[in-house]
């Protein structure tokens, strides 16, 4: 640790009196860089397994260890699994409508917690907060017992519904932080040049809101296609695809389930960069 | 929306709303508005169950009959009282210390990670090593755990490699262990710390550190004393997320661990998905609520925050 310990971000402009005949220029410091690659591969390294074991050519329909060959064969028969797609359309089904759900009720929320000072604030901030940071076991479980001693049935609509719940706090958490960064004055001049409240928050604040709309729908997308601690508790006979895979994990798993999940990654890591993208042109544009 | 407005206060969750309140609200209805759908969502699916939760614990009767709510407090007692029938106080303890143990993992390897990100690179990088560090999380996390069962199991490529070289002995296992579900839980967890250390450390003003090392700071020193207290608030955010999200984790220990590894997590989970003991399962988990709670509240006053509506 000393090493990371000791590492001060550069100091150009102030040369250490002690040792003066060093040049300004910070002396290169392995251990940092190293450090992070390292563990950064780290993390990356079950994702590579999955991505390389879901092409292996196994005579089997597990996946194992020896590499049989290179296949397309599973991505060809995805839907060759009992119940793995009917799980992963729902999955991604709940993922879409917990996320465009979320981001109905929850900008509105983050515009009232941001723009304005009224009863109940600090109530709903709180309750923001305690949604992102309760255990997700704790969550679950208590919505079970919400849903039982209301008699609501478990199935789709209470794995949507939790999956509002949590998506709503990661929403209102990256809108709010969106609209600190932006200030007021566009809608005050909106509202000089005659704009209408209602005009101006849809020709003005909704446009400027768009990047963030993007981030948090995947941000919520990505956590609802994720979850399984709570959705575990509420789903009743419903399938998700986390489900599904805890479930198979148990006896080995199908190699399409190692398809489905490259084929979410790509989505992902497209979805990332064109936000990236959308993110930088709206910055030139400004 | 308009009819609904004077529904209004209910969202904040307080009983009694203020005399002032409906002037208030005729004053200026917008934020009312602009909070009252996603509000009262929040009240009636989140923190009315959290509290029905408790009720639930309090209920008495079997799986065959059905429950009742009776203020059992007994099943506290049953559970955790001298003579009780299983070791809740194991599962939970085991719970805590996976879970404390995961975070200062987290803490050490991110901490680095998150300084290498904020000091060392170009500006026009940063953006894409922290997408980087956030990769992970567009995969399935029991597709990841379960990959790291995969890769580290006693036939994988991992340990079948290091018995070749004879670095280990037959009977070396990784999973199974402690250290196979902390390692499970800070590898799940790790980018929940990187991230709010980065922000803390990008708030740094470079002037202090210039400051620190005009004053004779040495490296060392400028570190401890300047840029580490500036990250306190990143480093709690950072605990929370962590510390929470892995103590309760039925994940980790399942896939990674083994019966030696039980946590009050996959109690919860057994007790209210296979036993259907729905008491059982409300009160262990509300008793891991409060615990995790009295800890955090301690670790806050000990070792002091900003506001905690900062981290939000």
């Amino acid at each position: 640790m000393s090493a990371v310990m000791t590492d001060a971000p550069a100091t150009g402009r102030a040369p250490e009196p002690m040792r003066a005949n060093r040049p300004p220029k910070q002396r290169k410091r392995p251990f940092l860089p190293i450090f992070f690659w390292v563990f950064l591969l780290i993390t990356l390294l079950p994702i590579a397994t999955m991505v390389i074991y879901s092409f292996n050519d196994t005579p089997t329909n597990r996946i194992t260890f020896h590499w049989h060959g290179f296949t397309l064969y599973w991505y060809q028969n995805l839907t060759q699994v009992q119940g793995l797609p009917q799980a992963f359309l729902l999955s991604v089904a709940i993922a879409i409508l917990s996320a465009v759900i979320s981001i109905v009720l929850g900008v509105p929320l983050s515009m009232a917690l941001e723009r304005y000072r009224f009863f109940g604030k600090s109530a709903i901030s709180a309750t923001v907060f305690a949604d992102i940071a309760a255990p997700s076991i704790v969550v679950g479980a208590a919505s079970l017992s919400f849903f039982l001693s209301t008699s609501i049935p478990l199935g789709f609509w209470t794995v949507l519904i939790v999956h509002i719940t949590f998506n709503l706090a990661y929403v209102v958490v990256v809108i709010r932080a969106r609209l600190s960064g932006t200030g007021t004055q566009l809608e005050q001049a909106a509202g000089d040049l005659g704009a209408t409240p209602w005009v101006a928050f849809t020709k003005v604040t909704l446009p400027l809101l768009v990047p963030g709309m993007i981030a948090a729908g995947a941000l919520a997308l990505a956590m609802s296609i994720d979850d399984y601690v709570i959705t575990s508790f509420v789903a009743g006979p419903a399938v998700t695809f986390p489900l599904f895979v805890y479930g198979a994990a148990k006896v080995g798993l199908p190699p399409q389930v190692l398809c489905f999940g490259t084929i979410i990654f790509v989505i992902g890591l497209l979805v990332m960069l064109l936000n990236g993208w959308l993110t930088r042109r709206g910055q030139r544009m400004r | 929306m308009t009819t609904l407005a004077p529904r209004a206060p209910a969202l904040s969750g307080a009983p009694a709303p203020s005399p002032g309140l409906k002037n208030r609200i005729r004053r200026n209805p917008a934020p009312y508005l602009l909070a009252l759908a996603g509000g009262a969502w929040l009240l009636v699916l989140f923190v009315i169950p959290l509290i029905s939760g408790l009720a639930v614990s309090l209920m008495s009767g079997n799986p065959q009959d059905g429950y009742t709510f009776t203020w059992n407090w007994a099943v506290y007692g049953q559970l955790f009282g001298p003579g009780a029938a299983t070791n809740d106080w194991l599962f939970l303890g085991r719970a805590i210390f996976y879970g404390a143990t995961a975070t200062v993992v987290t803490i050490l390897v991110g901490f680095p990670m998150a300084y290498f990100i904020a000091f060392r690179v170009k500006p026009q990088w940063k953006n894409a090593l922290l997408l980087l560090v956030m990769l992970s999380f567009l995969v399935s996390f029991v597709i990841r755990t379960d990959m790291w069962a995969f890769l580290l199991s006693d036939q994988g490529p991992v340990l079948t490699a290091l018995r070749g070289i004879h670095l280990i002995g037959k009977g070396f296992h990784i999973l199974g262990t402690d250290a196979a579900v902390i390692g499970g839980m800070a590898y799940n967890d790790l980018a929940f710390m990187v991230l709010p250390i980065y922000v803390a450390l990008e708030r740094i003003d470079p002037r202090l550190v210039e400051a620190s090392a005009d004053l004779y700071g040495r490296r060392s020193a400028t570190f401890f004393h300047t840029v580490l207290p500036l990250t306190r608030s990143g480093i709690f955010a950072g605990i929370l997320l962590v510390f929470i999200d892995s103590a309760g984790d039925p994940v980790s220990p399942s896939l990674l661990g083994g019966t030696h590894t039980y946590t009050i997590g996959q109690a919860i989970q057994d007790a209210y998905l296979t036993n259907q003991q729905y008491n059982v399962a409300a009160a262990l988990s509300t008793v891991l609520m409060i615990v995790l709670g009295v800890i955090l509240f301690a670790y806050a006053r000990i070792a002091g925050t900003d506001n905690i509506e900062d981290l939000v």
